[in-house]
């Protein structure tokens, strides 16, 4: 396969500091030799050792363009595991472009997108989870699924799946082993053993599974929760936030009898706002929801909006709320600024690390102010990051489902009292499907999928 | 002058690969002369006294199913035989049947002799002829100069072989046979990669010796099955003679592991690699060290000796702790060895310089089988020997040559792990080898494979047509259960509380009963009116079918998605270099081992699914390329 040589401004098209300008292929020494001069112009770059960085100049012909640093990347040493020339310029949109122009003019072709990550992948030098990975870093809309896609990236999901295939394989090798060699390997009491080990990866695969509905949303939002005491204005705020009357608002406490869910856009980032409901005839909302399911909704909220009645002083429930909400991002509306305010700053920042906010949701007012901080949250990274491995890839979710199906198999085999030769056919199928999704199974699929997701063989 | 001759077929060895291979070119009206340093050594069993076990019970009926003789000749000669593994799925149900040795070797000499085109020689193959990468015949070590088109190795343990126990080394053949000392340099000039291997075996113990008494006693099935599907199942119930199980113990691998420098494996006298999955004792010893026993089979060697096989107890250790070592065993107190236990070490070939029809790739028209391609066993080396011996037949007859799938056999794993593997070691059949194993079941061979046999024109008309009707009758009778409907009736009740299986609350598929695991097709025969009488045989794989129906399903999507791979074939001018994207040793591997399908490439050894992902993606483009062109013809 010869691969021609491929050139993409590799930074964003801002102006910014620096600029990079990545080119890839066979062609990639002879193209800088041809538009590179070191300062005595004396330097071939395609006779220096890779690894290495130069101080030179971009020419176009006569014309210098830009002082830049060139890095040499040898194949297979680099990302494409092609021999690379990276060039740090000035980060103007003018530079750059100039620079990429003459790079063209001079034997490389424009890359696609994704196309670097396709000849990384192509050549072996990432699997394929990874290289999906990069594609969705590439579209993925905002910071949580980039980060996700992140961790797939870094080989989380790679390392969680050879996980999971290690132990299917060692207790297929067990059962055949002990087939071959009965006199050395007993399986006696072994369906018991396995019962539990088989159940115990099914969990984790159905917690695998669900993180695709979560992932989903999150990849197109981040989860918000809005809490408080009843009416203390959670169902305006949504509906200010929307911009539609969603939630039905009444000054009755305890109208909103369930949670409501909605998305919207703020400044191009999704979010996906949870309101909980307010609860009538109690003064302990927490106790009312249920600690366990309120701990659940915060435990899942990337991020809480924490409303305040400012009209009244702070009482118990809002003690309780503060101390489920600590340690979660968090921003405190004082809500009804329009009347008197009998809660003050202090009193949140004494127990809540968390931006505050004073705000009318009746009125509209502080809301802009909200959409402000929810951005530069969201801009700035501060997203609690569970450690949990995400799958946000539909391919990955199928394969586990399929693995997990032929899992339930083997513990139905174990159930109906099969002899253990059987466990292997379901042990293998789980163990197949889990090698789809890292690319170490070889099935006719994959490469459909990969030339689905490259748009190859055009 | 010296003598010169013409033949079609040229088989060099006289064993169990030998036979069939001769046997099979024959049959197919080829002129097939057979060599053996010995005649009285041909089907020569000079390990164990039995045949089939776990796997290799498959691997003999796969044999009769396409039209070879091992099947027929232990049919006509064993003495005890057992169904292994009854416990267990169908998948790992296994006969073995113990041989009368001098028998069965009488009996396939028989065999051999009254085949037509067929010629018996005893000389010392010493030299293969090859005229332009072409094989032209074999020369002997009396200069005798045989021509022919084909030629089949089967020489087994006897090239350049050495018998060793302790520091007594003897330069022969098994059991003293003259060894075989020249072909292996004839073959090396002709560039042929050779390996060396070695095995052992136990002592044989001479039977009015031993105290029974203090041994378990190992019957035969009541009722014999034959391993042949043309034998009369009323012709093998015999009367068996018993085998015997008793074991080592502490004192037996003290004696072993005092005297383990004496050993001339572990004192490094042995060059050859032994098989791990049938160590000797000593190996056991070390191996299970936490072991406190292991078992020991006292089997009988044949009717008219009185020597026994002492199974599980192989080994190399000198004369006098062999003499100690077996005397520590329950019943072998007082125990007269009449042959020493010894390890043998021979030259054999790397295997993967063969096609998957056992043809060298470099040499057209050689062929080799058993245990000169790297196995042990009786049941593999036959196996081998006879898709050599139908190949090597076809080749000269202008016909499609035979490759078995891994999906449809025993014997297309066994020479796919051959060929596609790296073996270091002699290679056993097991079962955990096949994939696919519910599929191809010891019961069902003759359904999975007559049907290559008749092709070849090793099965006559009137079985193949059997074959085919058995079919029928299997699929109509599956089709006609699935639609019977079972009643909670008193007459369904009291049947099912005969076999303490749960009563039915409502109305049942038949099928539904059959699946109960205390329950089968046969004891359902009460309330299933309706069924016709079918043979037992049938009946058997309708309950198979049934019971396993989920299973086998399963399995057969897995077998679809080999087949996949499998039938993506790689042209044989295929240039690897051309895949930029594969890894160096990968692309060293693929050279070196040319595969002939994209499944073949998965399973060399060094080639990782990465690297098989990147070969699909340049053929496909290539592919898609190729057709990009035509229609910018068109």
């Amino acid at each position: 396969m010869q691969t021609d040589t491929i050139a993409a401004i590799a930074t964003a098209m801002t102006n910014a500091g620096i600029g990079v300008i990545r080119i890839s292929g066979e062609d990639a020494f002879a193209v800088i030799d041809r538009i590179y001069h070191s300062k005595n112009h004396n330097k071939k770059l395609s006779q220096c050792k890779s690894h290495t960085i130069h101080y030179g100049y971009i020419y176009d012909g006569e014309e210098m363009i830009d002082e830049v640093m060139v890095l040499l990347m040898r194949s297979p040493n680099s990302y494409t595991r092609e021999d690379t020339v990276e060039i740090d310029c000035h980060g103007g949109v003018l530079v750059m472009k100039k620079i990429l122009d003459t790079v063209l003019k001079n034997g490389a072709r424009p890359a696609e997108p994704g196309e670097f990550t396709k000849r990384a992948f192509l050549n072996g030098r990432i699997d394929l989870a990874q290289a999906e990975s990069v594609m969705d870093v590439i579209s993925s809309r905002n910071e949580f699924a980039r980060k996700s896609s992140i961790q797939q990236l870094n080989g989380t999901l790679t390392y969680k799946i050879k996980d999971l295939r290690e132990k299917i394989i060692y207790e297929t090798a067990f059962i055949e082993s002990a087939l071959d060699d009965p006199e050395h390997i007993s399986l006696e009491g072994y369906g018991e053993r396995i019962l539990d080990k088989v159940k115990s990866m099914n969990q984790e695969l159905d917690r695998m599974i669900a993180s695709y509905d979560n992932g989903s949303i999150l990849r197109e939002g981040i989860d918000t929760l809005i809490i408080g005491k009843p009416n203390a204005g959670k169902s305006t705020l949504m509906n200010a936030l929307l911009k539609k009357e969603r939630a039905i608002v009444t000054d009755i406490a305890g109208t909103t009898r369930d949670v409501l869910e909605e998305s919207i856009q703020l400044n191009g980032i999704s979010l996906n706002i949870k309101d909980t409901a307010g609860i009538r005839d109690t003064e302990d909302i927490i106790e009312k929801i249920g600690v366990d399911k309120a701990k659940s909704y915060i435990e899942d909220a990337d991020l809480i909006l924490y409303v305040v009645d400012a009209s009244i002083p702070l009482d118990k429930n809002d003690a309780s709320i503060m101390e489920l909400i600590a340690g979660k991002k968090c921003i405190v509306l004082l809500n009804k600024s329009d009347l008197e305010t009998q809660v003050t700053e202090q009193e949140i920042t004494d127990r809540l690390d968390a931006v505050i906010l004073s705000a009318s949701a009746r009125e509209g007012d502080g809301i802009e102010e909200l959409e402000a901080a929810i951005t530069k949250l969201f801009l700035s990274g501060e997203i609690l990051q569970n450690e949990e491995v995400y799958i946000t890839n539909i391919r990955h979710k199928d394969a586990l489902i399929q693995a997990r199906e032929s899992l339930k198999l083997v513990q139905e085999s174990i159930g109906s009292g099969m002899p253990e030769d059987f466990y292997s056919i379901d042990l293998m199928n789980a163990y197949v499907e889990l090698g789809n999704i890292i690319g170490e199974s070889v099935g006719e699929n994959l490469v459909n999928e990969i030339f689905q997701k490259f748009c190859m063989g055009k | 002058m010296y003598v010169e001759e013409n033949y079609d077929v040229v088989v060099v060895g006289a064993g169990h690969a030998g036979c069939e291979a001769a046997l099979a070119c024959a049959r197919l009206g080829l002129e097939t002369i057979i060599f053996t340093v010995s005649v009285d050594s041909i089907a020569l069993m000079p390990c164990n006294p039995n045949i089939g076990g776990s796997s290799k019970g498959h691997l003999v009926r796969e044999i009769d199913a396409l039209g070879g003789q091992m099947g027929i000749n232990i049919d006509k000669t064993f003495i005890q035989s057992k169904m292994l593994n009854q416990s267990k799925g169908p998948a790992v149900h296994s006969l073995r049947a113990q041989a009368d040795k001098a028998a069965y070797s009488m009996q396939m000499r028989k065999t051999l002799q009254e085949t037509e085109h067929l010629t018996i020689r005893q000389a010392e193959v010493s030299e293969i002829i090859v005229e332009d990468n072409r094989i032209a015949g074999v020369k002997t070590y009396s200069n005798a100069v045989y021509h022919s088109r084909a030629v089949i190795l089967c020489t087994g343990t006897y090239l350049k072989a050495r018998c060793l126990y302790g520091d007594v080394i003897q330069k022969t053949g098994p059991n003293g046979l003259q060894a075989a000392n020249h072909l292996t340099d004839s073959l090396k000039t002709h560039g042929v990669e050779m390996f060396r291997f070695k095995t052992g075996t136990p002592a044989r113990i001479d039977k009015n010796s031993i105290d029974f008494s203090k041994m378990q006693e190992q019957l035969g099935d009541p009722r014999v099955v034959p391993f042949s599907f043309t034998t009369n199942p009323e012709d093998v119930q015999i009367d068996q003679i018993s085998c015997w199980l008793t074991y080592t113990n502490e004192k037996t691998h003290d004696i072993i592991r005092n005297n383990l420098d004496r050993s001339p494996i572990y004192a490094g006298v042995i060059e050859g690699t032994g098989p791990r999955y049938c160590p000797s004792i000593e190996d056991k010893v070390v191996k299970f060290a936490d072991k406190e026993r292991h078992q020991v089979f006292i089997e009988p060697e044949g009717i008219h000796t009185t020597e026994m096989y002492i199974g599980g107890m192989s080994s190399s250790l000198p004369e006098d702790v062999q003499y100690e070592m077996y005397r520590s065993v329950p019943g072998l107190e007082n125990a007269r060895i009449v042959r020493n236990a010894y390890a043998i070490e021979y030259d054999c070939i790397n295997p993967n310089q063969l096609l998957p029809t056992l043809e060298f790739k470099k040499i057209k028209g050689l062929f080799s089988g058993g245990q000169f391609n790297g196995s042990s066993g009786y049941e593999e080396a036959a196996a081998q020997g006879l898709i050599a011996g139908i190949n090597a037949a076809m080749e000269i007859l202008g016909k499609d040559q035979l490759v078995l799938e891994r999906s449809e056999s025993y014997i297309g794993v066994l020479i796919d792990d051959l060929v596609t593997k790296e073996n270091h070691e002699p290679y056993r059949m097991m079962t955990s080898r096949a994939e696919y194993r519910l599929l191809l079941r010891q019961d069902n061979a003759d359904l999975r494979l007559t049907k290559y046999g008749y092709q070849a024109g090793l099965i006559s008309e009137e079985r193949y047509q059997w074959v085919l009707k058995k079919e029928k009758l299997i699929l109509d009778e599956i089709n006609r259960v699935n639609t019977v409907n079972i009643g909670a009736n008193a007459e369904v009740q009291s049947l099912l509380a005969q076999f303490d299986s749960v009563p039915l609350a409502t109305g049942v598929k038949l099928t539904e009963l059959i699946r109960r695991p205390e329950l089968d097709y046969d004891c359902l025969a009460p309330i299933d009116p309706e069924r016709p009488e079918l043979p037992y045989e049938v009946r058997e794989q309708v309950n198979i079918n049934i019971k396993y129906d989920g299973y086998i399903k399963r399995q057969m999507k897995q077998v679809e998605q080999f087949h996949k791979l499998e039938h993506k074939k790689i042209p044989s001018d295929f240039d690897y270099d051309a895949v930029d994207s594969l890894r160096i040793e990968a692309r060293q591997k693929l050279k070196q081992y040319q595969p002939i399908s994209i499944g073949q490439a998965s399973r060399i050894s060094g080639v990782s699914p990465a690297d098989i992902t990147m070969l699909l993606v340049y053929m496909e483009q290539v592919y898609r390329g190729q057709k990009g062109n035509h229609s910018n013809e068109r």
